[in-house]
């Protein structure tokens, strides 16, 4: 994902172009005419809360786990990974392990407890023994920081894809695609709410698993359904990397710097999915934890089974394409899966794979922006504002003008961004995620003791310690030239601006065993106690009692 | 656990809490999910451990262009899917059933 929006950049000035750009729109325009008809049959209407934003807790298992597929794997899975890979063989993989194995703490820690403890949102849960007010408004605050990263690198991206696939190069054309992509993002979540938003990530899954497995079958036919051969014919057509696409160290092995950098890029992966917030707001579309559990069982068979896939889309890639056209290509690493496709089934199976490129970032921005119009009404204004005086009528209204803001405010960043280097936002809202939410979503179901101060402390620890530690890190200021006195790579680009005292680029490391301290540090030093609310919340936790009531109240 | 003092106990909550059914429910859910946690995060750390300092040992080859870091790293897959399925049969043949009737006692407690 780190790859995504850095290696696209350089698309907007580049002309070479395969494919048919009108063929890949048409595509494109079927697939958001089908989904928004779609949205409209199935979802159009006046809502309850429950119904804009968990889309009523109706959905089964199944459905639910396609879903989260589609709202997990965005765009940067499909083509940053299958690129890292076609480039750096054996770490681009590793890269993708993390994603994954992530889910497991999903599974046997978060999902199903979330559920039974909450309604909306993550904060739900945890001002259910803790003091409402400051635990809401801290939640609300990393809720909306880890969102808007994740929101920005997906819109940022969206104006790369589109010189990349569309064809469209100019400066204007590609923010008109990006208020597009913005625009119809916004009529899904207005008009079909959690519910249509979860049918849209649910076909864009489909499509995209589809996609990424009939292009795996025909690469692995043309190898004789031998992997070994397939394997040796990438590091064949690959001069420069040759069998060293087998071995690790590509990307991650040049120094210990970057060893470490990558050992704090894994734990920020493996310990921030379980707490993304749009992830979380999944838990809730199920009625019980039992769905909840299937959901997740049914994600990681789908998203493990597509990262196996993204492996030979990969090297498969290098194989047929190698890596010398696809770097030449616009998008670079991001034009791996493309190109495959346009080598094996030429417009056709280009125009497919583009169509659902998009679609995917469609989907991806639609879950982000229900999870934080969710917290803006719920949490902050339904809560906190007006502490829980308010009808229902209202609370839908402003979590639909918090939508539209939000999707204004997704748009002019993204046009304002795409020029921008901004590939480190979506490792930063994953370390953001495991710092400053899942320590206090663990400690306030596992841990007695743990209290107000404690969720506080760890909550704008974790938010603080990350985004200075990004902000004094190489990825913001002084990274090296890629040529001698070229622009750096960094989010500033003047190499003579450098206030870099942080060396590593993912701030996990420090940040994440540094939230989990100060949650402990925090619950200790306060002696605030609620045994009560402690024992409902524990037993709810583990029972499932009172889940029906919270989801038809 | 402590037994919560008397005057309390009408709590439904706190009663159930302190029953010794519950008790065993929530050492039987630690007790699984805990160990398995540390399992994986161990098994994971210890193959990006590998990857990254000992990339010699990854890269030898198994067998054809197959190396040992390429088969460890499926075996991540491997894992990550065995212990989704123990998990999901263990939850829904040992779990269930015991969560499910102390959630009804405290559905006719709190209704009654």
């Amino acid at each position: 994902m780190i790859t995504f929006s850095a290696a696209l950049l350089p698309a907007a000035d580049a002309a070479t172009q395969v494919g048919s750009p009108m063929l890949n729109i048409a595509i494109f325009g079927a697939f958001v005419v089908g989904t928004l008809a779609i949205v409209i049959k199935v979802a159009s209407g006046r809502k309850t809360a429950g119904e804009f934003y968990t889309g009523g807790a109706a959905f089964t298992g199944r459905q639910n786990g396609i879903a989260i597929a589609g709202d997990y794997l965005s765009a940067a899975s499909f083509l940053g990974i299958a690129g890292a890979i076609a480039l750096q063989g054996y770490d681009g993989f590793l890269y993708s392990i993390g994603f994954l194995v992530a889910w497991l703490v999903a599974l046997l820690l978060v999902a199903e407890l979330l559920r039974n403890t909450g309604r909306f949102t993550m904060a739900d849960v945890l001002s259910y023994r803790l003091k409402q007010r400051p635990v809401r408004i801290a939640t609300a605050t990393s809720v909306i920081a880890v969102s808007f990263f994740y929101l920005l690198a997906q819109m940022a991206g969206a104006g790369g894809l589109v010189s990349l696939l569309l064809g469209v190069s100019g400066e204007t054309a590609q923010n008109i695609v990006i208020a597009i992509v913005g625009g119809v993002m916004i009529a899904y979540v207005l008009i079909g709410g959690m519910k249509g938003t979860t049918w849209v990530q649910i076909i864009k899954a489909v499509l995209l698993i589809a996609g990424t497995a009939i292009i795996t079958a025909w690469v692995l036919a043309k190898f004789g359904f031998n992997p070994s051969g397939l394997f040796q014919a990438a590091a064949d057509n690959s001069p420069e990397a040759g069998e060293k696409l087998f071995e690790p160290g590509l990307k991650y092995g040049k120094s210990l710097t970057t060893k470490i950098d990558f050992i704090s890029l894994s734990m920020a992966l493996v310990l921030g999915t379980a707490g993304l917030p749009h992830v979380l707001q999944r838990f809730y579309t199920v009625p019980t934890s039992k769905a909840a559990r299937r959901s997740v069982e049914w994600a990681i068979w789908l998203i493990g089974g597509f990262y196996l896939l993204t492996l030979v889309v990969g090297y498969g890639a290098a194989a047929l394409v190698g890596p010398d056209v696809i770097n030449a290509a616009p998008g670079k690493a991001n034009a791996a899966a493309p190109l495959l496709a346009f080598e094996l089934g030429g417009s056709v199976l280009l125009g497919v794979i583009s169509g659902i490129a998009f679609a995917t970032i469609l989907a991806v921005v639609a879950g982000l922006t229900i999870t934080t119009s969710a917290t803006f009404a719920h949490d902050l204004y339904r809560e906190v504002f007006r502490r829980g005086k308010i009808e229902e009528g209202a609370e839908v209204r402003v979590a639909r003008i918090a939508a539209i803001v939000i999707g204004i405010v997704a748009i002019v960043g993204g046009i304002f961004a795409k020029s921008q280097n901004i590939a480190f936002l979506v490792a930063l809202a994953f370390a953001v995620a495991a710092s400053a939410n899942l320590p206090t979503i663990l400690y306030s179901l596992f841990w007695k003791k743990f209290n107000t101060r404690g969720a506080l402390f760890s909550i704008y620890g974790g938010l603080i310690s990350s985004i200075v530690l990004i902000i004094f890190s190489p990825v913001v200021s002084g990274k090296a030239p890629l040529v001698e006195g070229g622009p750096s790579p960094s989010m500033i680009t003047n190499p003579a601006i450098d206030f870099s005292i942080f060396p590593l680029d993912n701030p996990g490391l420090i940040s994440i065993p540094l939230a989990f301290f100060l949650g402990w540090l925090g619950s200790v030093t306060s002696n605030e106690h609620n045994p009560q609310k402690y024992a409902e919340m524990e037993v709810r936790s583990l029972t499932g009692h009172g889940v029906a009531e919270a989801v038809h109240h | 656990m402590s037994s919560p003092p008397r005057a309390q106990t009408e709590d439904p909550y706190l009663a159930l809490q302190s029953t010794d059914e519950f008790q065993e429910l929530r050492r039987k859910f630690r007790g699984f999910v805990f160990p398995m946690t540390g399992f994986f995060l161990a098994w994971y750390f210890v193959y990006v451990l590998l990857s990254i300092f000992a990339p010699g040992f990854m890269g030898t080859r198994a067998f054809g262009s197959v190396t040992i870091g390429l088969l460890l790293g499926l075996g991540q897959f491997v894992t990550t899917f065995a212990i989704t399925f123990i998990y999901a049969r263990w939850a829904n043949r040992e779990f269930d059933p015991l969560a499910d009737r102390l959630g009804a006692r405290l559905d006719e407690i709190t209704e009654a």
